[in-house]
């Protein structure tokens, strides 16, 4: 991927000539910056991006990044990311969808694209509502919620994001604040990077119809003790005063302050998200004080668009028919005169 | 069977039907393959579809668990795998049973009765056993033990019961070769090369199908055998071809001509699914062929395949293109080549998934929200599912818009002899990739072809040409998402001109038999042959009666009107309710149509077909 000619980008490149229309204070916002500055860190030609996406507020995502694009039907970004790649493995293809686009309408596509692990990108924009329909529970809404489709309180339990994602078998699954760019960046460039389905959750605040919703994690005030940022080989330490911690307890995980009841920093979990098994990451995908932030889960295994290539590399190599036209005149053929 | 008279002791006839009927596991497709391949073989036109239950393996010796495989074979151009049977071969009662309507008095049938056990002839719904009561007389009946002599024939090969019982197909079809004056090399050669490792299943078939040949001939069947002369076909190489292979083949052509890789997005669907099948063989052509979570999947990565630059096809059946409904929608709007494959089948809902219909015109037609144009376009016999599908790819590519092909169960299923075509053969597939060194200026996404309003193909990977395409309106020329109102109008006449323009790119509507007249038959798609078989000979006898059958479908040829102009009478036949009819008023008011349509999930039968012709013509 060194490419003397390669073209030195801004994330002024990325940005198209369309107005963009969020809400103001919207997290999206936030989003697009992250990607904007990060897209020209990872060492690729602009041309070779694809953004594509659904049908939700987020959706409107590609209109915004100067690179190719579509603005999909709802639900089916995955899928038409899916045909993007395959034809064209050369390209970075990411996905833009929301709660309601990848984990209700389009959920089948979402935990195939998983399954298949084929080298995606797709940001989860989890606002926990629908807002572009104006405010009614999304499959990630939590009990009890008040919307204006369940006005006396959500009685369906939600999906999460993280644990459906590895329980479909995803070999990366990461999770942003929706408000912390250097992070968003930071993970971005690690999802281009990884090859496979990378889902990267981003905890998306919507400012209109469930301001706050992840504000008991991101709250300037809490969010040292109630996020745990973690990153590979490195303990789960977090905390104000970096005194937390967490360990194994039975077959759950606890936290614990480091100093108290014998607690060393030994004792703290070193992170290992290149761990095959599932166990941990799911627990860590599920914790929700802290919530677990950072990149959960990185386990390569070959792609299947590579596995898709390498069969027909294969098949070139055996075939019978060279052409078509050998195809076609092969087998039981017969003269008429 | 048309019988000529002959002196010599071989009798020579014109035609023939031959169904071979049994339980699904009794290998009935196989006999019916091997028979139309060593038919064809011999220089006959042929003709032959299969009929097989839903269930994959029914209870053995049920009324639905039976399979069939039918051929016509003949010495003139066959259309149609016929419509009455001269030979059934039933291998049980139940099989008998499901097929005897099919057989008109006079006819052979041949039975294995070693099966016509009480416990069989009860599975079968019989009361008493239909050989000895004396129903069957207006029949020639041919009692053979198959299975008894089966087991006799290969009881040294050294296989159990079981297997033995696996060869009496081979028996069944020895003694119908006999009585066909056909030789046994090429079935030969197949079971040796099929089965090379295997020699045990060789040898049992061989000698199974060698001492059914010997049987009849011992026994004397009937009073002679006798012989198809070979059809006066144009000369060439040819190969028996069924539909769904032939759509396939079509799209390896078109990617080929086109220069560009083929991309398959489908999800598996009764009758679509050998299509699939055939083109993951094929992956050395460059084929990407994906089989999706589900339909609308299959279709949504042939979007984006298509927006990436692939000649992008998916397959499927009518319920599979309810599910793709909305995405093709996308399509239109996105203004992407693609072809949706709807291989039609019995419906609504499940409907009838092995039996054929062609209820799906008006969904191909129409079943979008909003104004949503597509080219509609509709194969009409096996062997020109090859030429429709490349046509399908080349109007896809060379008008940037979605294109319907439809064919159905009976054709796909079908088989014919097809003259070998090469890819030198196709015409040229012009497709609308760009570079930037194409743009002047400002790159415009919408901008358009003036001959065929086309927009441009600018795919992902190509520097320069970055842009966003989607669902939402676009402005015209831009591309650019666009809520304005007169810009909408707009859009949606251009999409709809779009697709207009493609008349000025198919051929004329052509008319068989009469050109002007008394009657025009009417139809569209796999009722070709029937529809072709039946005016055909009512015009030999001098009737005033010419077949105008469509391919074309949206946009229609220009001259309909001129063809219609020229007949007093008009009559649209389809395997549905009349929905081309329905299309057809609404197009052309001026003329009056009459309308027959059978809905049973098969196709027209000819003599139906001539009955109700002269019917019309006799009341002028």
């Amino acid at each position: 991927m060194t490419d003397s000619n390669m073209p030195v980008y801004t994330y002024k490149d990325f940005a198209s000539d369309q107005e963009v229309r969020w809400c103001p204070g919207c997290d999206d916002y936030v989003v697009l910056k992250s990607i904007q500055k990060a897209l020209p860190q990872m060492g690729r030609r602009k041309e070779e991006f694809v953004f594509i996406s659904g049908i939700g507020c987020s959706s409107r995502f590609p209109y915004y990044v100067d690179t190719y694009g579509m603005h999909g039907i709802h639900g089916r970004a995955a899928a038409i990311a899916t045909g993007v790649k395959l034809a064209n493995r050369e390209l970075s293809v990411w996905v833009a969808s929301g709660d309601g686009d990848s984990l209700a309408i389009g959920g089948n596509h979402f935990i195939h694209l998983i399954r298949r692990n084929i080298d995606i990108n797709l940001i989860l924009f989890n606002n926990e509502i629908y807002g572009l329909t104006k405010g009614q529970f999304s499959p990630t809404s939590l009990m009890g919620q008040k919307t204006k489709s369940s006005p006396y309180g959500n009685i369906q339990p939600p999906f999460h994001p993280g644990e459906l994602a590895i329980g479909s078998s995803s070999r990366f699954f990461a999770r942003v604040p929706g408000g912390n760019t250097k992070m968003q960046q930071a993970v971005f460039i690690e999802a281009e990077k990884f090859k496979g389905t990378s889902i990267v959750e981003v905890l998306q605040n919507c400012v209109i119809f469930n301001d706050g919703a992840f504000d008991k994690y991101t709250d300037r005030a809490v969010k040292d003790d109630a996020q745990l940022y973690v990153e590979h080989g490195k303990p789960m330490i977090f905390g104000k005063n970096s005194d937390k911690g967490i360990v194994l307890d039975g077959l759950k995980l606890k936290v614990v302050t480091i100093g108290e009841d014998g607690v060393t920093e030994d004792d703290i979990l070193v992170h290992d998200a290149k761990e095959k098994d599932t166990t941990l990451h799911l627990m860590l995908a599920r914790l929700h004080m802290p919530v677990v932030t950072g990149i959960i889960r990185a386990v390569e295994e070959k792609t299947y668009d590579e596995l898709c290539t390498e069969r027909i590399e294969q098949m070139k190599s055996q075939a019978k028919f060279k052409s078509v036209n050998e195809l076609f005149a092969s087998g039981e053929t017969y003269e008429v005169k | 069977m048309t019988q000529e008279n002959s002196s010599l002791d071989k009798q020579s006839v014109k035609d023939v039907v031959i169904r071979f009927v049994g339980d699904s596991g009794d290998g009935m497709q196989l006999t019916g393959t091997q028979f139309s391949t060593t038919s064809a073989l011999l220089g006959n036109d042929i003709a032959t579809f299969p009929n097989y239950p839903s269930e994959i393996r029914a209870p053995q010796g049920t009324i639905y668990g039976v399979s069939g495989f039918q051929v016509h074979i003949g010495e003139s151009a066959i259309h149609t795998p016929g419509d009455d049977v001269d030979v059934l071969v039933a291998m049980n009662p139940a099989a008998l049973k499901v097929n005897i309507n099919a057989v008109q008095p006079g006819k052979t049938i041949i039975v294995d009765s070693d099966s016509f056990t009480s416990k069989n002839i009860e599975k079968a719904g019989y009361k008493e056993n239909p050989l000895i009561t004396g129903e069957l007389d207006s029949f020639v009946v041919i009692e053979a033990p198959i299975t008894t002599l089966t087991r006799e024939a290969i009881k040294d090969v050294g296989l159990n019961k079981k297997a033995m019982d696996r060869s009496k197909n081979m028996f069944a079809l020895g003694m119908v070769y006999w009585m066909f004056t056909r030789p046994l090399n090429h079935t030969i050669e197949f079971f040796k090369k099929k089965f090379s490792n295997k020699p045990m299943v060789i040898e049992a078939n061989i000698k199974a199908l060698k001492a059914g040949y010997n049987f009849a001939q011992t026994l004397e069947l009937m009073p002679s055998p006798l012989v198809v002369l070979p059809a006066k076909m144009r000369p060439g190489t040819y190969r028996i071809i069924n539909g769904n292979t032939a759509t396939a083949w079509g799209f390896l052509a078109a990617a080929e001509k086109s220069g560009l890789d083929l991309y398959l997005g489908s999800y598996p669907i009764t009758p679509a699914t050998d299509i699939l099948h055939e083109l993951v063989k094929h992956l050395q052509f460059g084929v990407k062929a994906f089989q999706a979570e589900d339909e609308i999947a299959g279709i949504s990565s042939t979007i984006g395949a298509s927006f990436a630059g692939k000649l992008a096809i998916t397959t499927t059946s009518g319920p599979g293109l309810a599910l793709k409904s909305e995405a093709l929608g996308l399509a239109v709007m996105t203004e992407l080549p693609i072809v949706v494959v709807n291989v039609q089948r019995g419906g609504p809902s499940t409907g009838l998934p092995t039996k054929t219909e062609q209820s799906d015109l008006l969904q191909a037609l129409y079943g979008r929200n909003g104004e949503s144009p597509a080219i509609v376009i509709a194969a009409s016999t096996p062997e020109n599912c090859f030429d429709y599908a490349f046509e399908a790819s080349k109007l896809a590519l060379e008008h940037m818009t979605p294109v319907i092909l439809l064919t159905d169960g009976y054709i796909a299923n079908g088989s014919a002899p097809w003259k070998i075509k090469k890819v030198e053969d196709m015409p040229d597939i012009t497709h609308r990739q760009i570079t930037a060194d194409d743009v002047e200026g400002e790159f415009e996404p919408y901008s358009r072809d003036k001959d065929t309003l086309a927009r441009p193909w600018a795919i992902p990977g190509t520097p320069g040409l970055e842009h966003r395409i989607g669902g939402l309106e676009k402005a015209d020329i831009t591309g650019n998402v666009s809520m304005d109102p007169r810009n909408h109008e707009h859009m949606t006449k251009l999409r709809q001109a779009k697709v207009d323009k493609v008349a000025d790119s198919i051929p004329d509507l052509k008319v068989e038999g009469a050109q002007e007249g008394d009657l025009l038959v009417v139809g569209w798609g796999g009722t070709f042959g029937s529809m072709f078989t039946a005016v055909n000979s009512m015009h030999e006898e001098g009737k005033s009666i010419g077949l105008a059958h469509f391919n074309y479908i949206n946009p229609m040829p220009k001259n309909v009107e001129d063809v219609f102009s020229k007949f007093k009478k008009i009559i649209v036949c389809e395997l549905n309710n009349g929905q081309f009819h329905t299309v057809l008023n609404a197009k052309f008011p001026k003329f009056e149509y009459m309308k027959y349509n059978k809905i049973q999930g098969l196709p027209f039968s000819v003599l139906d077909l001539i009955n109700k012709f002269n019917q019309i013509l006799d009341n002028k």
